[in-house]
């Protein structure tokens, strides 16, 4: 398994992209990685299409993944998954939430959601993991934690131990809420083994 | 504080400059290149030059929290305040910082009268104008030793002089190239850059923005490359700087798929909406103001004429309303958040009553400063930390500025709403109307029990009313040819609307709006 990588994380503001970008990168780091991690607040939030990008390996230096060198991306949303296809090589493989949320010229009536979305990344001969994560949540016990599930579903990608990222859940997700999460994150590994 | 928040602070940070203080003071400047939540991307390095005080600018987190610990050092050692510059890609980053110990200043505090350091009338300051010159020589002979300011060698041909984020980027475009790292970015050590210069064949400038280390460095008579090559305007990255020195390296890249964009938006509930909803209907200018609410720009609401600087929406209309004249009461208004009013629109109000203006001023109170992450402010009954603090009354402090005729209104009632507009509007004197109800949000408005609204569809009619307000929650479904009657409907109802009850926030703006019953809160 690749021992440098460039993550990308997008979809759609408020979906819990930070913490899962972010439980994903002190597993790294546990695991020995260095690592960095940008995103922009403020005006990008607030429903609009937003990124993460997670650089590991010996050393990082730049924050920012170059366009055409993101060798995992994880899309929270489907079109959110090739909004940034330039950032993709042919490589690449893509992590997909299988939901829909409609932008606000789609839910108007304006123009509609684009079908078949994901064949613009099958047709580069980019290989496409789908995720239902809002359902795995559910089974798993809290629709809220469909972040975890493709934290999961990612994990299975990433040079790093179950045991690690499990250990990283603990200390970031209150008492109340561990057992759920740790469900969840076995459930998105499961789904994309 | 913010590239622009440094304009706010320049007034004193230039006296500050010959004053020095008693102890560090280190002023900390996030720049913004590509303008990702920004009005304007300056290069607040110029500050540094202007102000002649030392500018230290870090490359990442952990470069960042050894550099302030040199910026309060310095300070204090040359009595100088120092700009520490962050851009975007620093301060939005997260990396692996080594926790230190704590380091406390040898200054006491305490009260010290030095009349000839702190009064800056004609007389003292012309003698702390020479200091200041005397300081920035000292300061000049220490960048050249500094260890922040190094040289990394290579085995290329090429030499880079760089600083802040751009050094990472010239690190991984140019691997094996000499870089001269500027972690002091003002003054500048001319002796270290010329013997770098003398060391390599070719010589490359790569800085974001302005080309503020190229004009010096070629002000010493140094030949470089920079600025052109290397874009003045946006961020930098890696491949950026690799293609623009090297056009041949430029990658092939995926084509990007036209798909339909999705901005940013006002939240579900937000309280914004139903003023912009109505504004939009009001055919007037708006003069807007810096927080969400500049989001009413995008349609489908598009209400929104300017947007200038924190501030500005009261003085524009004011200004405007002064040179259209007479009749043109009717014709402005500005909107501005509550804490945003607080920090600077006051100052326009006072403005606007003094010199007998006639526009109505909208104080969007929502009890918070939402954009920015919830900070309290001195409206909202909480000091910074979250401990509680004396609330301002907006209400008497305008009526205290002499502002007559002050309404308030829950926006989520939308119609009365507009009412309450169209009479303030109306009005030949000063008005101001406060929007008033909680950001979506706050904690508190997070965890309490919300009944939300839901879509009584056979009552739905098509008429649009609740979509136009650009709700998240709020979707229409078109019906396909003959469906319409096939479900029920009249023959030509072009489709239903329907609320995502996970998202809707119940603010109740969209029932408030429809006519036709079509949409109610759960039990009723």
């Amino acid at each position: 398994m690749r021992t440098t990588g460039n993550i990308l994380f997008s979809g759609v503001g408020g979906q819990g992209i930070l913490l899962a970008s972010e439980i994903t990168a002190y597993s790294l780091l546990a695991a020995g990685f260095d690592a960095k991690k940008s995103e922009v607040h403020g005006m990008a939030q607030r429903g609009g299409s937003v990124t993460a990008q997670l650089r590991y390996g010996d050393k990082v230096y730049s924050p920012l993944i170059e366009p055409g060198r993101a060798d995992i991306q994880v899309a929270f949303e489907m079109m959110e998954a090739v909004r940034y296809l330039p950032y993709l090589h042919k490589d690449s493989r893509v992590i997909v939430n299988t939901q829909k949320i409609l932008p606000p010229s789609v839910a108007t009536g304006k123009t509609a959601y684009p079908e078949a979305v994901l064949d613009n990344l099958t047709g580069h001969g980019i290989s496409v993991v789908c995720v239902d994560a809002f359902g795995l949540a559910r089974e798993a016990g809290e629709v809220r934690t469909a972040n975890i599930v493709i934290v999961g579903a990612l994990s299975v990608f990433l040079p790093v131990e179950a045991a690690v990222y499990e250990q990283v859940i603990k200390t970031r997700v209150p008492e109340k809420f561990r057992e759920v999460n740790l469900r969840a994150f076995a459930a998105g590994r499961k789904a994309s083994s | 504080m913010k590239h622009v928040g440094l304009n706010v602070a320049a007034d004193p940070l230039f006296t500050a400059s010959y004053t020095g203080g008693r102890g560090g003071l280190v002023v900390v400047t996030a720049d913004d290149p590509e303008m990702h939540s920004s009005q304007n991307e300056q290069d607040n390095r110029n500050y540094a030059f202007a102000a002649k005080v030392p500018m230290l600018e870090p490359s990442d987190p952990a470069e960042a929290k050894e550099f302030l610990k040199l910026a309060f050092a310095l300070s204090e050692q040359l009595d100088t305040p120092v700009l520490f510059r962050i851009t975007t890609r620093v301060s939005h980053v997260k990396g692996v910082v080594k926790k230190g110990e704590m380091e406390a200043s040898a200054t006491a505090i305490g009260i010290e009268k030095v009349p000839g350091k702190f009064v800056m009338l004609p007389a003292l300051a012309r003698k702390r104008r020479v200091a200041v010159e005397e300081r920035m020589l000292k300061c000049r002979d220490m960048a050249e030793i500094l260890p922040c300011n190094r040289v990394e060698e290579g085995t290329s041909k090429r030499g880079f002089i760089t600083s802040g984020v751009s050094y990472l980027y010239v690190k991984e475009a140019f691997p094996d190239a000499a870089v001269l790292k500027l972690g002091m970015c003002w003054p500048l050590p001319e002796a270290k850059i010329r013997a770098f210069a003398a060391s390599v064949e070719e010589l490359y400038i790569v800085e974001e923005l302005d080309p503020f280390l190229e004009l010096h460095i070629k002000a010493m008579g140094i030949a470089c490359h920079g600025k052109d090559l290397i874009p003045n305007q946006g961020e930098l990255n890696t491949a950026i700087i690799r293609s623009a020195i090297d056009p041949s390296q430029a990658p092939a890249l995926f084509p990007a798929v036209d798909l339909p964009p999705r901005p940013p938006n006002m939240c579900p509930g937000c309280p914004h909406r139903g003023i912009f909803f109505n504004l939009a209907k009001l055919k007037v200018f708006i003069s807007g103001d810096i927080g969400c609410y500049t989001l009413g720009f995008l349609p489908p609401l598009s209400a929104l004429d300017s947007t200038v600087c924190m501030g500005a929406s009261v003085p524009i209309a004011h200004g405007m309303a002064k040179a259209l004249g007479e009749g043109a009461h009717d014709k402005i208004v500005a909107v501005i958040g509550d804490s945003t009013f607080m920090h600077s629109g006051i100052t326009g109000l006072i403005n606007t009553v003094y010199n007998n203006s006639a526009s109505t001023l909208i104080i969007l109170d929502n009890r918070i400063t939402a954009m920015t992450g919830q900070q309290q402010n001195p409206a909202s009954g909480c000091n910074i930390k979250g401990d509680p603090a004396f609330a301002i009354d907006i209400e008497a402090l305008c009526r205290a500025v002499g502002v007559r005729h002050v309404f308030v209104v829950n926006p989520h009632k939308v119609p009365e709403t507009r009412k309450v507009l169209e009479e303030a509007i109306a009005l030949t004197e000063p008005s101001v109307v406060i929007s008033r109800a909680p950001c979506v949000l706050l904690p508190e408005m997070k965890v309490r029990k919300t009944v939300t609204f839901y879509t009584q569809q056979d009552n739905c009619v098509g008429c649009m009313s609740c979509i136009r307000l650009g709700c998240p929650a709020i979707s229409w479904t078109a019906f396909a040819e003959g469906e319409a009657e096939a479900r029920g409907y009249k023959k030509s109802q072009k489709g239903i609307s329907r609320i995502d009850e996970i998202l809707c926030n119940a603010c109740g703006q969209c029932a408030s709006l429809c006519k036709f019953h079509a949409i109610t809160q759960e039990g009723e």
